[in-house]
């Protein structure tokens, strides 16, 4: 897959601060999550690709465009919700995104069909001739949503998409996110705070810290290459099988009954605890390893600053 | 295409020419602007003006006419210069009403609900989005006073004669020319006001108190001083002082009247320019606040 996001030395910085320090790497995915604590440089890398901030160094391309000479391209391949409420008071919701559908190059008629498709799409069909000031904060985000989907962009950017939304509507948000990701026909660049949404929305993760990448990886892939806890039940033990497991390097705890909880060294063999398990006459019965959560993947990457990209 | 389909699916057709964005713009915020009863009801009023300065024309014509209202004997070469500077004049009155009314609305809402980043990160340059408001503020201008003051100028040429046209050619240059000047100044003034206030009455009347302080301003200036450059600081004396000079009169008696033509028109470039800075500097998708 082509990249979505190439990073090539870029530094960004605000006044006398530098916000993003020196960002390399090449990104894709059909759904990057952008995560990192308050003030990482989250927002700011993303208004950069939008060409909102200027470089201080180096550059960056979005789906193969220069952010600092093919800007336009860029905008015309991309759909922008941003954080903050955003949107013109006194207009109805499908005059506001037929302007933005039209701003983005659609012709009138194309654009008012496509805000009546893009209004159905996210639930807000009902309300399409209300005045957007009218909108509860629910429906705002939505309205949001549609005007950066509403001209059928390559690639949306979603800033904190669930913002301010009760947990329903967040549960909704999220679905229509990943609908929209299903159907393979856009990337997205979901920046968030919130593991959780990353987690259930994203195939890809970049997280930032203090203006700097500390960690890119594959989610399912980053999941599947550290299998290191084991949960498993041992029946016939009579005491030693833990002390055996211990003499293999591996860090075990009794979590009651028959349950242990094992930590694997690096490169461990298997074979090794199914031998230890013969030997005691020890039938292991739900044998599972406990995968990395995004939350592990996010504060071992806020503990040091390695695995960059 | 059907209305109603649920699922997302991109957009394949074709596109709108680029560099005519800015006229989405320019009809979004015209259809907002003429929105407004009283906007529409002053423009009438506006094209009033128009109609009486035609009327006076024809009359002045009008043999029969002239002798039913009694000013048989006046000469109908009353009809110069000063003529469409005066309609000029009336109507840079009106429009810096209209103005007020109609420039707050134009960028201050974008402000008030911070949809700037909206605009901007589609194929919508800084400049094309001014470019769009600016213009109908031209437009609106442009219809009450260089439009009607040019067809006066050929009403009163269809009458009176080429010869008449010919040699009262700097009237109709005066005419276009001074419009352009204040379509310039009220523009810059109107936008500069609207990015920097989020409320449109309090927009509006700063720009119409621009106008007013600064004249009082000028004349407080230019009595205690002894001086005549508190003049520079009367934006409504030196567009007239500009717009006299284009007509190649001169202007009544007033705080600008010392002041040059060419003076006056670097003072209102200042302006302007100035202007154009505090639209600049306001109108991004995002702001850098210093630390």
């Amino acid at each position: 897959m082509s990249a979505v996001i190439q990073l090539d030395n870029l530094s960004v910085r605000l006044g006398p601060k530098t916000v993003l320090d020196r960002l390399n790497g090449s990104f894709s995915g059909r759904c990057i999550g952008l995560l990192g604590p308050n003030g990482a440089g989250k927002s700011t890398l993303i208004n950069t690709l939008l060409g909102f901030y200027k470089p201080f160094q180096g550059s960056a391309r979005v789906l193969g465009f220069r952010i600092d000479s093919e800007i336009r391209q860029v905008r015309a391949l991309a759909g922008y919700m941003p954080e903050h409420e955003s949107f013109i008071g006194h207009m109805t919701a499908v005059t506001f995104i037929r302007l933005m559908a039209e701003l983005s190059g659609l012709p009138k008629q194309a654009a008012l069909e496509r805000a009546h498709e893009a209004l159905f799409y996210v639930g807000l069909g009902e309300a399409r001739y209300r005045k957007l000031a009218t909108y509860s904060q629910g429906m705002k985000q939505l309205a949001k949503l549609a005007q950066a989907i509403a001209h059928g962009p390559r690639l949306v950017i979603l800033d904190e998409p669930t913002n301010g939304l009760d947990p329903p509507a967040r549960q909704r948000m999220i679905r229509l996110v990943r609908e929209i990701r299903d159907t393979g026909e856009l990337h997205l660049i979901l920046c968030s705070h919130l593991l959780r949404d990353v987690e259930e929305c994203c195939d890809a993760v970049i997280i930032l810290r203090e203006g700097q990448i500390v960690h890119y990886s594959n989610l399912e892939e980053e999941r599947r290459a550290n299998p290191r806890f084991l949960e498993m039940e041992a029946y016939g033990d009579d005491g030693s099988f833990a002390e055996a497991v211990a003499q293999l390097g591996c860090e075990c705890a009794l979590a009651g009954g028959r349950r242990m909880k094992i930590i694997l060294p690096e490169r461990f063999e298997m074979s090794a605890l199914f031998r230890v398990a013969a030997e005691r006459n020890v039938q292991l019965r739900r044998l599972s390893f406990r995968r990395d959560s995004l939350e592990d993947i996010f504060l071992k990457a806020m503990e040091g600053a390695n695995g960059r990209p | 295409m059907a209305v109603r389909k649920r699922t997302y699916h991109a957009y394949s057709g074709p596109l709108t020419n680029a560099r005519t964005r800015f006229a989405i713009l320019f009809r979004y915020s015209w259809d907002n602007v003429m929105r407004s009863r009283f906007t529409s009801a002053y423009l009438v009023v506006c094209l009033l003006v128009a109609v009486v300065f035609a009327a006076i024309i024809y009359v002045s014509h009008s043999a029969i006419l002239m002798a039913l209202l009694r000013v048989a004997g006046h000469s109908k070469d009353f009809v110069d210069a000063s003529f469409f500077y005066h309609f000029i004049q009336i109507e840079v009155g009106m429009a810096l009403i209209l103005v007020a009314f109609a420039g707050p609305g134009l960028i201050s809402p974008d402000l008030a609900n911070q949809a700037l980043p909206l605009y901007f990160c589609r194929p919508l340059s800084r400049a094309e989005y001014v470019l769009g408001k600016f213009s109908v503020l031209a437009v609106l201008i442009s219809v009450i006073t260089w439009l009607p003051g040019l067809m006066l100028f050929a009403l009163q040429g269809n009458l009176a004669g080429w010869s008449w046209a010919s040699a009262h050619l700097q009237a109709a240059r005066g005419i276009f020319l001074g419009s352009v000047v204040i379509i310039l100044v009220y523009s810059a003034l109107a936008l500069a006001v609207s990015a920097w206030f989020r409320r449109k009455v309090l927009a509006g009347g700063v720009l119409l108190g621009v106008f007013f302080v600064g004249s009082g301003l000028g004349h407080t200036l230019d009595a205690t001083l002894g001086t005549h450059w508190g003049g520079l600081l009367n934006i409504g004396g030196l567009i007239a002082r500009v717009i006299a000079g284009l007509f190649g009169l001169q202007p009544g008696h007033n705080a600008s009247s010392a002041i040059s033509p060419a003076m006056a028109g670097v003072a209102l470039l200042v302006v302007c320019a100035f202007c154009l800075y505090l639209i600049e500097h306001r109108i991004r998708a995002r702001e850098v606040v210093r630390q």
